[in-house]
């Protein structure tokens, strides 16, 4: 489906005189978020919005920090992906302190952190929030479709899962001294080495987690292709993809340049220094949402949306650095007959050989003998202005800090990975709403496909409503007739106005 | 023979001029505290060190020890004093343990931990306090500050500088900056002073030390505060002679 055939479902002429149905919480996905369908008589969609509920204030109450606090505060952010947030916000304090090349120990270091993050990431997503869909039907029974009724009907599944997930934990707790919210990166390296210890403990079950990644890209294609004509219709639409790059066009987790291409794989702009990302990427609010909706300044706020994360990734890279993962990307990409992939549900095939690709990744680095250090930190001339950029699990998480002579931040800027994916999301719940729900009687089984489409993105709605200060709002007076009594409106500015 | 008083039962030697908590800790017995350093003489300000003497409560840090008395001190109820006394330091301030870079290396944080404190109980007072940062070389984050004064102590006996002081009353009594501006920036304070290693918080720190050293590898990682305190107590009465 077109992303336009639906545009006309994001906001309806005569709200007040419809039925409206909320799905909220939603469930299976990280932070707060809720789901609102305005129904005619007769059950026709006329209105489906994504809402961000949660309010989180992280841009506001770092104001006035110390910038060395930032990598450790900001990943408060989040309690599944901390990781990314760490080592964005790192990126862009080196910048603080005139260290963007670091030391190959520490950016190695680094390395290994982010893709034990990414594998844990992504086995939690896949097994634990989205294999009850995939595996049982987006109708199915409600009480099985999760965790514990995959365990029941899937046990050696599910146990991979719950196994791969804590091995990325554990990566993430060796290095950075907790599985959550710990501590490896400091401005401009790294606070600790990998012992010899450490390391040959995670070499010990590497091979393993290897074959069970290949394992759960094999079970995502076999899910994909056993459907197919489900699994590329599903909430899909064709859109522009942004991602990070190497200088020679392959996939990239932790560093890189911008690339962004078009719905038929041509390139809208490419290896873009990311300090210049403002050039290229600006921000749009609506009255509804706590979330934005950026978009890319070429294309304007309409055409020039975009979606990131596995996706994206995939489509925009010419290639992935391992074996095994290169494999399956080549198989991926051949869905796309020479052009980009736009199956919403595609995404969980694309996560999973991104899986594939941090154990590979974790498993080269671990023969490295620059983990050991020793030379862990670097510095430079100091700077008032760094920006950090990081490929998220979710997709690309931006950092930008502005401090002043005294060492406090200023100001800050954090464009996480499920905003970019705003519009995306959007035009996937209308999609799924004007198929699947459109003229019918609702169920829970019905309103779970608006979910499932949510779920493929594997959004942090707690990551994406990070801002304060400039949050529109607006308040409505109903009365129990329905009718709008009072509203007060407060703009992107802070100006309220009653009407 | 030999002084001596009794601490929950238990027989503790003192010398002459001993206060009650400087002969418990010197013998293996641990009283918690948190304004009191071995080196900074007693304040008596956070209580924290109260003992009960006769039905009476007293700061052993300021209390001399007698021949014969009876001390009840880690008993539930001075302990669970104890801990309110925790919990209101923390909700009097704006001590935000997950981000700060004193987390491990904090009195604060592992006498709280030492005292089983599991929550804040009271409300949260939220508190506006300034931050200076105007220093190239040390901030002063007023947020976490207990106002225990060991700076104050520490700059005016060791640095000879006298930057700090407290004024306003209650809990609106706030660190001040002996300068005329007010500001760190305009005083005499250096990094390596004995008033910023005197903090038991994260009150006044050096600049841009952050979050060197690993967790796992910091002061309170590995053991509680009552078990190191002991230790590096008798460490220092060895190296005292």
């Amino acid at each position: 489906m077109s992303p336009t055939a639906t545009r006309h479902l994001e906001t309806a002429s005569n709200p007040e005189a419809l039925n409206r149905i909320v799905i909220e919480p939603l469930t299976r996905v990280e932070g707060h978020g809720k789901v609102t369908l305005l129904l005619d008589e007769d059950n026709r969609v006329q209105q489906a919005r994504l809402h961000i509920v949660e309010f989180r204030g992280f841009e506001k109450f770092i104001q006035g920090r110390p910038y060395w606090e930032v990598p450790v505060l900001v990943q408060r952010l989040c309690g599944i992906c901390p990781v990314s947030h760490h080592l964005a916000a790192s990126k862009a304090v080196d910048m603080l302190v005139g260290a963007r090349t670091l030391t190959p120990p520490a950016e190695k270091l680094r390395r290994l952190l982010h893709y034990g993050q990414t594998l844990q990431s992504h086995a939690l997503h896949f097994f634990h929030l989205s294999s009850p869909d995939l595996l049982f039907g987006f109708g199915s029974e409600v009480a099985r479709r999760n965790i514990v009724g995959v365990i029941q009907a899937f046990p050696e599944v599910a146990l991979q899962g719950v196994k791969l997930r804590k091995y990325g934990q554990e990566v993430i707790r060796i290095l950075s001294g907790k599985r959550v919210h710990g501590v490896l990166a400091i401005p401009g390296g790294v606070n600790k080495a990998l012992a010899p210890a450490d390391r040959d403990l995670l070499r010990k079950d590497i091979d393993q987690i290897v074959a069970w990644s290949k394992g759960a890209v094999d079970i995502a294609r076999r899910l994909f292709e056993d459907n197919l004509a489900v699994s590329e219709a599903f909430g899909s639409f064709r859109s522009n993809f942004l991602s990070l790059a190497t200088p020679d066009g392959a996939f990239e987790l932790y560093d890189g340049g911008l690339r962004a291409r078009n719905a038929e794989g041509a390139a809208i702009f490419d290896h873009v220094d990311c300090v210049h990302y403002l050039r290229y990427l600006h921000e749009e609010v609506k009255s509804w949402s706590y979330m934005k909706f950026p978009f890319i300044v070429s294309l304007g706020n309409e055409e020039g949306w975009y979606r990131v994360g596995p996706l994206a990734r995939l489509n925009n890279a010419d290639r992935m650095p391992t074996p095994l993962a290169e494999a399956e990307r080549r198989a991926f990409m051949a869905m796309g007959h020479g052009g980009p992939v736009h199956a919403t549900l595609a995404y969980h095939w694309a996560r999973m050989v991104e899986m594939l690709y941090a154990a590979e990744a974790i498993r080269e680095l671990l023969d490295d003998p620059d983990l050991q250090g020793p030379d862990l930190v670097t510095r430079g001339e100091r700077a008032l202005m760094g920006i950090g950029v990081i490929e998220a699990p979710r997709g690309t998480l931006f950092h930008h800090y502005r401090v002043d002579e005294h060492d406090a931040v200023v100001k800050a800027n954090l464009i996480v990975s499920t905003t970019h994916n705003n519009t995306a999301m959007n035009t996937a719940v209308r999609n799924v709403a004007a198929t699947y729900l459109d003229g019918k009687e609702l169920t829970e089984g019905l309103l779970n496909h608006i979910e499932v489409a949510i779920r493929a993105y594997d959004p942090c709605l707690s990551c994406a409503t990070h801002a304060v200060g400039r949050m529109p709002l607006q308040v409505e007076l109903v009365d129990a007739g329905g009718n709008l009594l009072q509203r007060l409106v407060k703009d992107a500015d802070g100006r309220c106005s009653g009407a | 023979m030999t002084n001596a008083f009794h601490l929950d039962g238990l027989e503790v030697p003192f010398q002459e001029g001993q206060t009650i908590l400087q002969a418990a800790l010197a013998a293996g017995r641990y009283i918690p505290h948190l304004c009191w350093h071995p080196d900074l003489g007693p304040h008596g300000s956070c209580r924290l060190c109260t003992v009960v003497i006769s039905g009476r409560p007293f700061s052993s840090c300021t209390q001399p020890a007698m021949k014969g008395q009876a001390v009840a001190c880690r008993t539930p109820e001075l302990n669970g004093m104890r801990k309110a006394i925790m919990q209101m330091l923390f909700v009097e301030g704006n001590h935000h343990c997950p981000s700060c870079e004193k987390s491990g290396n904090c009195r604060l944080q592992a006498t709280a931990y030492d005292l089983g404190m599991q929550d804040s109980h009271f409300p949260h007072q939220f508190p506006k306090r300034e931050r200076d940062m105007s220093h190239p070389d040390v901030f002063l984050d007023r947020d976490r500050c207990i106002r225990c004064e060991r700076c104050v102590r520490a700059s005016r006996i060791y640095d000879g500088k006298d930057v700090f002081g407290v004024h306003g009353r209650g809990m609106h009594s706030t660190l001040a900056v002996n300068s005329p501006s007010g500001l760190l920036a305009d005083s005499q304070i250096a990094p390596e002073d004995r008033s910023i290693q005197a903090c038991p918080t994260g009150a006044l720190m050096a600049k841009r030390v952050g979050f060197v050293v690993p967790i796992g590898e910091r002061v309170y990682d590995r053991e509680p505060i009552s078990v190191l305190e002991l230790r590096k107590y008798a460490a220092e009465e060895v190296h005292h002679g």
